[in-house]
């Protein structure tokens, strides 16, 4: 089947739109309001319109499906002049305060403006004024940089399943965000991020630790460290024509991360093969011991929020192992200033995470001081003059925390904790370790439910890919499962939060394309047989779930669920401070 | 809840209960008994339906109490009424019933002898109303001052016009308000001794779902909620639509400003919504339906309410209706409050209980509507018009309208105009016949200046254009549409620039906010028109925006009308754009001239004061909220023009008159 796009033929699939169709062929037609994985396009900010011959009406490309002979035209005179008015009456209630904006240089709004031709200050009146919402210590909004294209909303809603935020008010006040003005600490946000990451202007951000680093690093009274998650040098490696490998990646971040000042750079993927050692060992001794099963994994932290916020009942089922970034951060705190001979000095620990989640399990749990997703590591290079992508230089991880096997990098993906675990848990009870990709446990499916044989026993194992997913697996999956991996962001960390703006689903496609690489090229592929984890429970910590890792490496939970949006207390604590609860 | 007598066996071979529902219930109660042959049942039937229909026995005072009468003191009226019949031991009935759509002469009370008389009054209040009830009761002075008209044979009183023969009621054609005002719309026997459900017996005993629909179809009927989509192609859309279940949703979520049709319709006649939608949804096969209606109408929702309640009990709604293994269940959703939520697919957003927001289309509604179900929407209206055509056949209803429409129409009459309410003519009837005819022109005096139709997403009509035809394309060629129904008469003194301003105003409240458009631009555009009203103060700037905004209104109502998503952003332009084309000396004079010919626009409006009468008393200074006017005690004053803000304080505190408006 074919349809005639501005003279070209172009062949089609039953159900594509005319904008998949479009894009595909190289055709850019300005759209703000939909994303490449929505099921249903909102059609809010009607920039895609397109003409069809036969049909008097201008229609949105994004919800135009493809008929067989259709005629389309893109970019005639009447098309152009309705998409400038558009953005023309965007920017007429848009502040002017571009120069100032985190998203300069990144922002879609102004990159439509410049475009279309927008002519400034075309209309005047009133522009929105609302209060910022700094009441998060993850995600903070501004509403009125925003245009309300909808695509948080749909990441929230259809995507995620949380629906924190909506469209609130009408008419001319509409604007998105927590029901009855509150703040977003109330709203039962699980700070995944998948908002922050979709938004085309800097109407949401993450709450920046960026100024708070530079000036620790200025500080000669300080040591900074950093830890490095699995998913930032595959996702970074993709910035350079040819990709490095992911260890090759983070000896560049450490040589350019040491060169502004940070004095040592670990590897968080160490303390991953950490959390298998122990979510394994916890895992078995459910499963020997009658313990509550299924056992769900807590590397997530949005899905640790999800839980308490949303599922207190399912607290009994989580691991409760805390996140790789808690358990190098509580490990680099207790055993690094020895090591190094540093006790009198004050450590910083600096996560660089793709997460926005991980800057609220860092100022809930303690020891990591501060959190720079992906997009701020950016804006530090930025800040210091860095231009990473032709950064040569390479310097070796520090120890002790340097050495990561690839179950650890698998981290950085969706099924890959199962992955991680399977190997260990597999040896651990003494069969043998599995070699093959686990490709039962990879992939972008949304539930991934399957059986693995350890010894005589069949595991019943189910991998979620995202927030959304939780309430399939539960309504509709199997019910004797034994073992569930969830992560809060589709595609897994690699797809997270606090990973680079966008829209476009190939990204992630190349990114978990690197993480398994990553592993596929690891000389050592399962966390128990990392020599320096070895080492550490030797030294430290002598057995998974013994004493001290029970210290150190363990957590429990609180149901928060009574909190959200009705919690007045915890709405005055932050909620007044931002403004964000003012009665309108 | 009223007992229903009328459903009530005659003798115990009639075996109706609603557990074992009788396919000829209706039909036994209206023309009855059927499976038996017996003249004391007949005669009991027939005297059960006589007494229902007078109200009662003995004298039946019908009080309109609409929320229109409600609005003119009818409870005040009625609770008058009833301590006066109290006081003096009157053996007479007290009967709420609907409007009859005079509006303007509410209350409406029309008395009913025992011996069936019935003779309708008007133009009562609270405080004349016990002058009424002494001619009445006291002097028996039948013939008093607030005799209106009478209905029926009368004898005695032949030489009092019928009702329907009055101005305001002979060029109507009432179809759908025929029982408003008439019977009790609280109680299911006044319905079924007026004749309801008998058509949807039929349909569901003895027609198939498709027969219906191709009736329907056949009528001619269109949506009566704006747009016009033919209804029984809409019906034929969902019944061919497979699916495990079907929904209908009657819109009664009327919210154009100055439009009250299906209000009106809810109050005084539920039953027939009720049988409407019990035909259309067998037609469809749906098995669950909603009224979905505005928390704005309490007397609708309760008199709905009331009336499904019967329903229910009578057998009429629930499982198995009359025996056909037809189940129907109706649910009322209050909307609320937002305009927008009468967009259909907002409607359905609402319901599944989200924030209501159109969605876009295809699919429509028909195909995947609530919860992704095959969904019938249709206005009040429309449905109130079913069991018409299903009782008198599609030729009928097509006769009804004037050349190629079909049916009647209902609008709501008012503005400038000297009868107002709600008149019911055939669809196709020239405008003119509408305001002159019906509602008898301009006030003493003035002179019509347009029509406003449509509400927000209609135009105005000029005078010189009003014997364009009541017809959706006709209408729709002039800039203005259909509409639900709302007429909005203006004349000279109205001022067209304010009457856009005012209806970009309502758009830009009720925009969902969803779409670009919709949301920004006519926010844009009542700015503009907001500039236009007012008097550019000192800077060139301000004279130079203003020209601007002119030009950006036609730029923007294009794209708006062009890109907005639903219904309500595409037609929020054309207030705008037909006082554009019709009125553009009235846009010219306020941006060329600072003036604003009817005088409405406040902002234009300015005033001298004579210096040869002032006596320099300052009282107007001192009344002048802008300090607009100087001068020195018992010199002359005057009036610095850029501040005054035409408010007119100045006029009234002047003692020597010295003060006019400078048109």
């Amino acid at each position: 089947m074919s349809i005639v796009i501005n003279g070209r033929e172009l062949q089609f699939r039953p159900g594509e739109t005319v904008l998949q169709i479009a894009c595909r062929a190289g055709i850019k037609i300005p759209h703000l309001c939909s994303l490449d994985w929505s099921p249903s396009p909102s059609a809010s900010c009607r920039l895609c319109v397109v003409e069809v011959e036969g049909s008097p009406k201008l229609q949105t490309s994004c919800t135009l499906i493809a008929s067989d002979g259709m005629v389309v035209h893109t970019h005639t005179p009447r098309i152009l002049k309705a998409r400038r008015t558009i953005v023309e009456l965007m920017v007429a209630n848009h502040p002017p305060d571009c120069l100032g904006c985190h998203r300069a240089g990144t922002c879609e709004l102004a990159d439509l403006a410049r475009e279309l031709g927008v002519r400034p200050r075309q209309y005047v009146g009133i522009k929105k004024d609302h209060p910022l919402d700094i009441s998060s210590s993850a995600i903070w909004r501004d509403p009125n940089k925003c245009v309300l294209c909808g695509r948080c909303v749909t990441m929230c809603h259809q995507i995620q399943g949380v629906g924190a935020i909506d469209y609130i008010d009408r008419g001319f006040r509409t604007q998105v965000g927590p029901g009855f003005y509150k703040g977003i600490n109330v709203s039962g946000c699980t700070y995944c991020g998948q908002c922050v990451r979709v938004c085309p202007t800097g109407a949401l951000m993450e709450h920046s630790h960026v100024d708070a680093v530079v000036s620790e690093l200025g500080d000669p009274n300080t040591v900074v460290v950093a830890q490095v998650a699995p998913a930032v040098p595959a996702t970074l490696s993709l910035g350079r024509s040819k990709p490095p490998t992911v260890p090759v990646m983070l000896e560049h971040l450490a040589a350019a991360l040491k060169q502004i000042g940070f004095a040592a750079v670990f590897d968080t993927a160490f303390s991953a093969d950490v959390t298998i050692m122990e979510e394994a060992t916890e895992f078995l001794g459910r499963l020997q011991g009658g313990g509550v099963l299924p056992m769900f994994t807590s590397c997530s932290p949005a899905w640790i929020n999800y839980v308490e916020l949303h599922r207190p009942d399912l607290i009994p089922h989580l691991s409760t192992c805390k996140s790789p970034q808690q358990m190098a951060g509580a490990l680099i705190k207790e055993i690094y200033p020895k090591y190094a001979g540093l006790e009198d000095k004050r450590i910083v620990l600096v996560s660089i995470m793709p997460c926005t989640a991980k800057k609220y399990e860092a100022e809930d749990l303690g020891d990591v001081d501060y959190v720079l997703t992906t997009r701020e590591l950016t804006t530090l290079w930025d800040r210091f003059g860095i231009d990473f992508n032709k950064f040569e230089d390479r310097l070796p991880l520090d120890p002790p925390f340097a050495e990561a096997t690839g179950a650890a990098r698998l981290f950085a993906s969706t099924g890959g904790v199962m992955e991680a675990a399977v190997r260990t848990a597999a040896s651990l009870a003494g069969a043998e370790t599995p070699t093959a990709p686990l490709n039962e446990a990879r992939g972008l499916d949304e539930v991934k439910c399957f059986t693995f044989d350890v010894g005589d026993t069949t595991l019943n194992l189910a991998v979620v890919n995202g927030l959304g997913q939780v309430r399939t697996l539960l309504e509709e999956g199997p019910a004797d499962l034994h073992f569930v991996e969830v992560m809060s962001c589709p595609g897994g960390c690699a797809g997270g939060g606090g990973q680079p703006y966008g829209t476009e689903a190939a990204d992630l496609h190349r990114r978990l394309d690197r993480i398994y690489d990553a592993d596929a090229h690891a000389e050592v592929h399962s966390s128990h047989e990392n020599q320096s984890v070895a080492a550490l429970y030797e030294q430290y910590l002598g057995q998974p779930l013994g004493e001290v890792s029970h210290r150190l490496l363990h957590r429990t939970y609180t149901d928060r669920s009574s909190g959200v949006l009705a919690n007045d207390d915890a709405q005055t604590k932050r909620g007044a401070r931002a403004g964000a609860g003012a009665p309108h | 809840m009223n007992r229903s007598v009328l459903i009530e066996p005659c003798c115990s071979l009639c075996t109706h209960s609603p557990g074992r529902p009788c396919p000829d219930l209706i039909t036994c109660i209206q023309e009855g008994p059927l499976c038996h042959d017996d003249d004391t049942c007949r005669t009991l039937r027939a005297e059960r339906l006589e007494t229902v229909r007078r109200g009662g026995d003995g004298t039946v005072l019908f009080v309109g109490a609409g929320t229109c009468g409600r609005a003119n003191g009818a409870l005040h009226v009625i609770a008058k009424t009833k301590s006066y019949l109290e006081e003096r031991s009157v053996p007479a009935r007290l009967v709420e019933v609907g409007c009859v759509g005079f509006c303007q002469r509410e209350v409406f009370v029309d008395l009913q002898k025992g011996d069936g008389l019935r003779l309708s009054y008007c133009d009562l209040t609270p405080d004349n109303v016990d002058e009424f009830l002494e001619a009445v009761f006291e002097k028996n002075e039948l013939r008093n001052r607030f005799l209106y008209g009478r209905y029926g044979e009368a004898p005695g009183y032949e030489d009092v016009p019928l009702v329907a023969d009055t101005p305001f009621f002979s060029r109507q054609t009432r179809v759908v308000l025929e029982n408003c005002g008439l019977i009790d719309p609280a109680s299911l026997d006044s319905a079924l001794a007026a004749g309801a459900f008998a058509a949807a017996a039929r349909a569901l005993t003895t027609m198939t779902r498709e027969e219906v629909c191709d009736m329907v179809a056949e009528s001619g009927l269109r949506g009566r909620g704006g747009a016009g989509f033919p209804t029984g192609q809409k019906w034929k859309v969902a019944l061919n639509t497979a699916a495990h279940q079907k929904y209908l949703i009657c819109n009664a979520d009327e919210g154009d400003p100055g439009a009250f049709m299906d209000r009106a319709i809810l109050e005084g006649d539920p039953f027939r919504i009720i049988e409407g939608m019990l035909i259309a949804a067998y037609a469809i096969g749906a098995t669950k339906a909603y009224v979905y209606c505005r928390a704005e109408y309490p007397l609708a929702i309760a008199r709905l309410q009331g009336a499904i309640a019967q329903c229910r009990k009578a057998g009429l709604l629930g499982a198995n209706i009359l025996g056909s293994l037809t189940d129907l269940d109706i649910v009322i959703k209050q909307g609320a409050g937002a305009f927008v939520c009468g967009e259909e697919t907002a409607i359905l957003a609402s319901i599944e209980g989200g924030r209501g927001m159109p969605r876009p289309r295809p699919p429509y509604p028909a195909v995947a509507g609530l919860h992704g179900m095959p969904t019938v929407l249709n206005n009040v209206e429309t449905l109130a018009n079913v069991s018409g055509i299903l009782r008198n056949g599609p030729a009928w209803f097509r006769d009804l309208g004037l050349g190629e429409a079909a049916g009647t129409k209902v609008f709501a009459l008012s503005g400038r105009v000297r009868n107002t309410g709600l008149v019911e003519v055939p669809v196709g009837i020239p405008l003119r016949e509408i305001v002159y005819g019906i509602g008898g022109g301009a006030p003493e005096g003035h002179q019509i200046k347009a029509v406003q139709i449509g509400g927000p997403s209609g135009g105005c009509i000029p005078d010189e254009y009003l014997d364009v035809p009541t017809d959706y394309g006709k209408l729709q060629e002039l800039g203005a549409m259909m509409g639900s129904g709302g007429m909005v008469v203006m004349d000279e003194r109205s001022c067209m620039v304010d009457v856009a301003r005012y209806f970009m105003e309502f758009i830009r409240n009720e925009s969902c906010g969803k779409c670009t458009p919709c949301r920004e631009g006519t926010t844009r555009m009542y700015e503009i028109l907001t500039a236009l009203t007012k008097r550019p103060v000192g800077e060139e700037i301000q004279r130079l925006e203003r020209f601007r905004g002119l030009l950006h209104l036609e730029e923007l109502a294009a794209t708006i009308k062009e890109t907005s998503l639903c219904g309500l952003g595409q037609s929020a332009a054309n207030p705008v754009l037909s006082t554009l084309r019709f009125f553009r000396d009235e846009y010219e004079a306020h941006i060329l001239e600072d003036r604003c010919p009817a005088g409405v626009c406040q902002g234009l409006r300015t005033y001298a004061i004579d210096t040869a009468t002032c006596v320099g008393c300052m009282a107007c200074k001192k009344v002048c909220p802008a300090g607009a006017i100087l001068g020195e005690r018992k010199s002359a004053h005057y009036i610095i023009v850029d501040r005054c803000l035409g408010c007119g304080a100045c006029v009234d505190a002047c003692p020597k008159q010295s003060i006019t408006l400078v048109a």
